[in-house]
């Protein structure tokens, strides 16, 4: 938001941006993705206040029970309020997901347009160390991690961004070496523009596209990914959860107690199509050609 | 097709794609006969058997699922009764034990044969254990030969002379095996893979004997004395032997072919099952047991198990040093919940280290389910109502059933006696570290025996044994395991000092024993005499298939 | 182009060797050795053992002489499985492993291309909607769940196919390749969707509108080449990871393929069989990046004049 607004102020008039926005809100679907989100994130940012049950509150003897007026979504087999792990999952999966993948987004950009921009040499070797970062057996890498830096949350952010930045850039890169040859990029050149302004004005505008829906693709891949790193013994502790262990437990009993599958399924699986929706409302708002039309 | 609908819906191009694409995938659509049917008509069992094994070399394999294959491709002196888990004629078709009960001599078979057709005899022994205790083999289960004489030392590089070592070829067919000490478990020792006799010819052709990990096991090479063959060794996929027409007890076997799967995977290889494709499954994924429970489907087995589930505390830990808070913490674990509502797969609760009926042994019970006191035991100890209690920390390595169990009691803890806990998973082999290095302060373990004796699940706690790792130490416990029960004369008298040795251990509590395993497995009905014991041992020359039964 | 692809092999070498390199001293820091287990090794026999596999030695010369190994193609002894070589247990997954890869490729172009294209010639109506809803479900359907859920379908209530398998039960591939192919299939579907919307909004495509001409030879003959560009960007990065991502498949299934042995190497500490699935895999990157780039200059003509003139 930071970057919008400073290129806003530099840009005299309708800028991209403001038509952008001005294009975003008339598409009824990407609004009702925003809003998703951020009723989503709302219900996360409140969840301590407003949970029914406490999330580690067990009762053995009731067990796995399907959803009933005490317990909307159901208990699971030690006998927990669903809905309040649900809720206290979303804190984690959202936070990992969107940090983790603003770390991805911001070196894999950064690096591949660098990468694409200057080319020869320098993105060759740019780009064998991509292939070589690809190559590094991940699981060795993570628990080597563990080790040397103990368990937080924080370095979970670090692991899964180090891991998923790695495509990214080799797609903005894609993007990036391919402007560089068009025809108006050229035409700026031979007018004298200043490198700066190509990128700003031309090249960025022109990743967005692809970068923002790799970006909505990230971001369930990335929260799926903390339950694996959960299991390696790097990411959160139970009684903790998020909705990335919580759909793993459930696959184990979703023949007994499809409810611990379903629900926590539900919960991601609206991120995600809110996310989708956002995100291919901006592209299209953002994409130049089509705001020429 | 319903297919396309799930995996792409609705388009229509799409669907035909997929239709194009599986229709190049199926090589003909289904057979109608399922592997358990086709199996019941040829003699073939398909056997679910966990994991790939690492190795077929009875003297380098050191895992179950090994051990199932190992025993269909050879056996021992003796065999153990798959109900009682006595002693019964194997390649030895008698044997005697000297008044002293230490030495043994065993009469060979003279019917027994390799199955290439050699001569078997009690010179195979002689050489095979010879091969068994050479260093550079990196025998995990050396110390099973430890109570013959000189075995140990031999094995350590004190003796050099194969001969000083008690065991001799009198002539042919007669085998002596001198002892250190009677050792009454030692006929059941026999039964074990690292005890197996080995084709010295076969070694030899391959390598050298003491190399590690020939190609001597390999399918066509390998030459075994079972009542079965090795025929085929698909890496990750099958293991497949066949009957070994040269055993000597071929006209009592049943079964035609076993081919053993690895399936690593619980819950496939439950689907398995259900789809007819295999006869007996290694095990049950958690969840499972109580449907088939409900059901009442007599294919769950569940066999109680010579094996503990406990957790080690490390007394190196200074608020762990406290006698009186390590009781408090076991006398808050309610077992009768975790295994009822937690596991639910007929566990049963412990309360001692050594499984109830060990051979005869009942360990000594002194522990129970009391918040009450426990609560004041930890306020003697300087902790009332949890004040002031550090953080303590649960380490267990990932799996579903540690968790469940170490949930539990966490919460159980916090509630009865008001102290953090928190819970730390790690991967199996950073977790074995961490518990080796004495880098935790309370952790999952379990044990499950080698043979059936509390001396196995006693001499783990000896001062700084390799399994103790709580950092307990306790020199009259190791001189009752060590020095006295070994001198006992009678079985009674052995007994009265475990019973005394485990008193001990319950008192200054370095371990919390949790419950006593089980084993679970699903069995197709066709399949016939199926043991159940402790050990969980099945005999390949009992089990037949009915066909009829479908 | 072929000193283009030289040029690329020739990087290569640098490459693996740093791969190698990292991975040997990522391997050798990881905590807990090849041998550590539940029952306590005792200390004779884990010196045995590992003067058995030169672990006794210096770190650096084991690093020299598995670097002169590795030259001469050996990868050395399997840790884990005593008698087996690590050439000999790579050979034998790659086989099934490529195999399940090429009919998960094959899947997920059909479903993926196909969903794409349909998605993109009515933006936004039903047609694009529904199976671009499909792909999202199918990305986030992860292949733990998608895999377990066929089988019950189709495996346990419908009958139909085998559970588990490969090549033992006729049609055991087929819900494999179906598992593994789904979640590539919604990204190739998400980019071909994209990468057409753009080329149908060019200026030729409208001038072959003009023309009249049939809107299936306009996207067959002229929207897809420019269309699949950002596909096949995806393709090699993907194949490759196709072969090594395949373990959560490969143990639903039961298949004895690499992407178990990749995985199962790291959590058993058998070293050389991590850096033996490791270079294996970096030299398929490697080539299949080098593949999908070589495509995508071959589908985008001034690409191809970059490359001519550089």
């Amino acid at each position: 938001m930071n970057s919008n607004s400073t290129i806003m102020a530099a840009e005299k008039g309708t800028s991209l941006w403001e038509d952008a926005w001005i294009k975003l809100s008339k598409n009824r679907l990407a609004l009702v993705g925003l809003g998703l989100l951020i009723f989503l994130c709302v219900i996360s940012l409140l969840t301590p206040w407003i949970a029914p049950y406490g999330y580690e509150k067990q009762d053995l003897l009731m067990g796995a029970t399907p959803p009933s007026a005490e317990h909307w979504l159901g208990t699971d087999v030690f006998g927990r309020d669903m809905l309040t792990r649900i809720m206290w999952g979303g804190r984690v999966s959202l936070m990992v997901g969107f940090i983790a993948t603003a770390v991805a987004l911001a070196i894999g950009v950064v690096y591949g347009a660098v990468a694409g921009y200057v080319g020869g040499r320098v993105d060759a070797v740019m780009m064998r160390l991509v292939d070589i970062l690809y190559a590094l057996p991940f699981m060795i890498f993570i628990i080597l991690l563990m080790v040397v830096f103990g368990r937080n949350l924080l370095l979970l952010f670090f692991a899964i961004g180090a891991v998923e930045w790695l495509t990214m850039a080799r797609i903005v890169r894609g993007q990036v070496m391919s402007l560089r040859k068009q025809e108006f990029v050229e035409a700026a050149h031979s007018l004298g523009l200043s490198q700066w302004i190509i990128i700003r004005r031309h090249i960025i505008p022109n990743t967005l596209g692809p970068v923002i829906v790799y970006t909505t693709l990230t971001i369930p891949s990335v929260m799926l990914l903390e339950a694996f790193l959960s299991f390696l013994g790097l990411g959160i502790q139970p009684p903790q959860s998020s909705w990335g262990l919580l759909i793993n437990y459930g696959v184990e009993t979703m023949e007994e107690y499809p409810w611990l599958l379903i629900f926590p399924g539900i919960a991601l699986s609206l991120t995600l199509f809110a996310l989708n929706f956002l995100g291919d409302g901006l592209r299209d708002a953002l994409d130049p050609r089509t705001a020429k039309d | 097709m319903k297919l396309t609908s799930i995996a792409s819906s609705s388009t229509l191009i799409s669907a035909i794609a997929l239709c194009l694409v599986s229709s190049l995938l199926l090589s003909g659509c289904g057979s109608s006969e399922s592997n358990v049917e086709a199996g019941n008509r040829t003699g073939t069992l398909h056997w679910g058997n966990g994991t790939e094994p690492q190795s077929l070399d009875p003297h380098i394999a050191t895992g179950v699922p090994e051990h199932h294959i190992i025993k269909a491709l050879m056996e021992g002196l003796v065999h153990k009764d798959s109900e009682s888990l006595g002693p019964t004629p194997g390649v030895a078709e008698s044997w005697t034990v000297s008044d002293d009960g230490t030495v043994y001599t065993f009469k060979i078979r003279d019917d027994a044969r390799w199955s290439n057709g050699d001569v078997h005899n009690a010179h195979d022994f002689v050489w095979s254990w010879w091969r068994a205790l050479q260093p550079a083999l990196g025998n995990l289960y050396a110390y099973m030969y430890f109570p013959i004489v000189n075995a140990r030392e031999y094995y350590m590089g004190e003796v050099t002379d194969f001969d000083l070592v008690g065991v001799k070829a009198l002539d042919d067919l007669t085998l002596q095996v001198t002892l250190d000490n009677p050792t009454p478990y030692f006929l059941q020792l026999l039964d074990h893979y690292s005890m197996f006799p080995v084709h010295q010819a076969t070694l030899e052709k391959f390598g050298a004997p003491d190399e590690r990990g020939t190609r001597w096991t390999y399918a066509g090479n390998m030459v075994g004395n079972g009542a079965f063959k090795l025929t085929s060794w698909e890496i990750n996929r099958a293991i497949e032997v066949e009957r070994n027409t040269f055993y000597w007890g071929n006209d009592d076997v049943r079964l035609n072919k076993i081919i053993f799967y690895p399936t690593e995977n619980t819950t496939t290889e439950e689907r398995m099952f259900r789809a007819g494709q295999l006869h007996y499954t290694n095990d049950v994924p958690i969840d499972k047991v109580a449907t088939y429970r409900e059901a009442n489907d007599p294919a769950l087995r569940v066999t109680p198990y010579l094996g503990t589930y406990y957790y080690r505390v490390n007394i190196r830990e200074p608020h762990l040093q406290d006698k009186r808070v390590r009781r408090a913490l076991a006398m808050t674990i309610d077992r009768e919940k975790i295994t009822e509502n937690v596991i639910k797969a007929g566990q049963i609760p412990a309360y001692a280290m050594t499984p109830p009926n060990t051979r005869g042994y009942y360990p000594p019970i002194s522990l129970s389910f009391d918040p009450e006191a426990a609560r004041q035991l930890l306020a003697e100890a300087g902790y009332p109502n949890g004040e002031g209690f550090p953080v303590t920390e649960i380490l267990y390595n990932t799996n579903e059933g540690h968790r469940k169990v170490a949930v539990a009691i966490q919460q159980m803890w916090r509630e009865h006696l008001n102290i953090e806990v928190k819970l730390l998973n790690q991967e199996w082999k950073v977790y074995l570290d961490s518990e080796s290095n004495g880098d935790y302060q309370i952790s999952r373990a379990g044990w499950i025996g080698d043979y059936v004796d509390p001396n196995n699940f006693l001499d783990m706690f000896i001062c700084n044994g390799g399994n103790n790792r709580t950092g307990w130490c306790n020199e009259e416990y190791d001189r009752l395991v060590l020095d006295v029960a070994p001198r006992a004369k009678t079985h009674e008298e052995r007994m009265a000092v475990f019973t005394q040795a485990e008193q001990m251990l319950l008192d200054d509590l370095p371990v919390l024993p949790i419950y006593t395993y089980t084993t679970k497995h699903l069995v197709h009905p066709s399949m016939k005499n199926v043991a159940s014991n402790i050990m969980d041992q099945q005999s390949y020359r009992e089990i037949y298939l009915e066909g009829d039964q479908d | 182009m072929l000193r283009f692809a030289l040029g690329r092999l020739l990087q290569a070498i640098p490459v693996l060797l740093v791969v190698i390199t990292m991975t040997f001293m990522l391997v050798h820091s990881a905590p807990g050795g090849p041998f550590s287990a539940d029952k306590a090794v005792p200390e004779e026999v884990l010196e045995a053992l590992e003067a058995q596999y030169n672990l006794d030695q210096p770190l650096w010369q084991q690093y020299i002489s598995y670097l002169g190994d590795v030259l001469q193609g050996d990868m050395g002894p399997s840790f884990k499985y005593p008698g087996r070589s690590v050439n000999e247990l790579i050979l034998s997954g790659l086989g099934t492993t490529a195999e399940l890869g090429m009919y998960a490729m094959m899947v997920a172009i059909f479903i993926g291309v196909i969903a794409g294209v349909t998605a993109s010639m009515r933006p936004n109506t039903a047609q694009d909607y529904v199976p671009m809803t499909a792909a999202m479900i199918g990305i986030c359907m992860p292949s733990f769940l998608l895999g377990p859920l066929l089988v019950l379908i189709f495996g346990i209530h419908l009958e139909w196919l085998p559970v588990s398998g490969w090549n033992q039960i006729p049609g055991d591939k087929i819900l494999p390749a179906i598992t593994l192919g789904t979640g590539y299939a919604a990204y190739i579907a998400r980019l071909s969707r994209g990468g057409m919307l753009e080329v149908l909004s060019q200026d030729y495509i409208r001038t072959a509108r003009a023309k009249g001409l049939s809107e299936f030879l306009i996207i067959s003959k002229h929207a897809l080449r420019g269309g699949l560009i950002p596909v096949v960007a995806f393709l090699g990065p993907a194949f490759a990871g196709l072969l090594g991502g395949s373990f959560v498949v490969e143990t639903i299934y039961q298949i004895p393929g690499l992407g178990r042995f990749y995985v199962q190497a790291a959590f058993n500490r058998d070293y050389t069989m991590i850096l033996g699935t490791t270079v294996f895999f970096a030299t398929l990157i490697i080539l299949f990046n080098l593949l999908s780039d070589m495509l995508a200059v071959w589908l985008n003509p001034k690409l191809r004049q970059q490359v001519r003139g550089e």
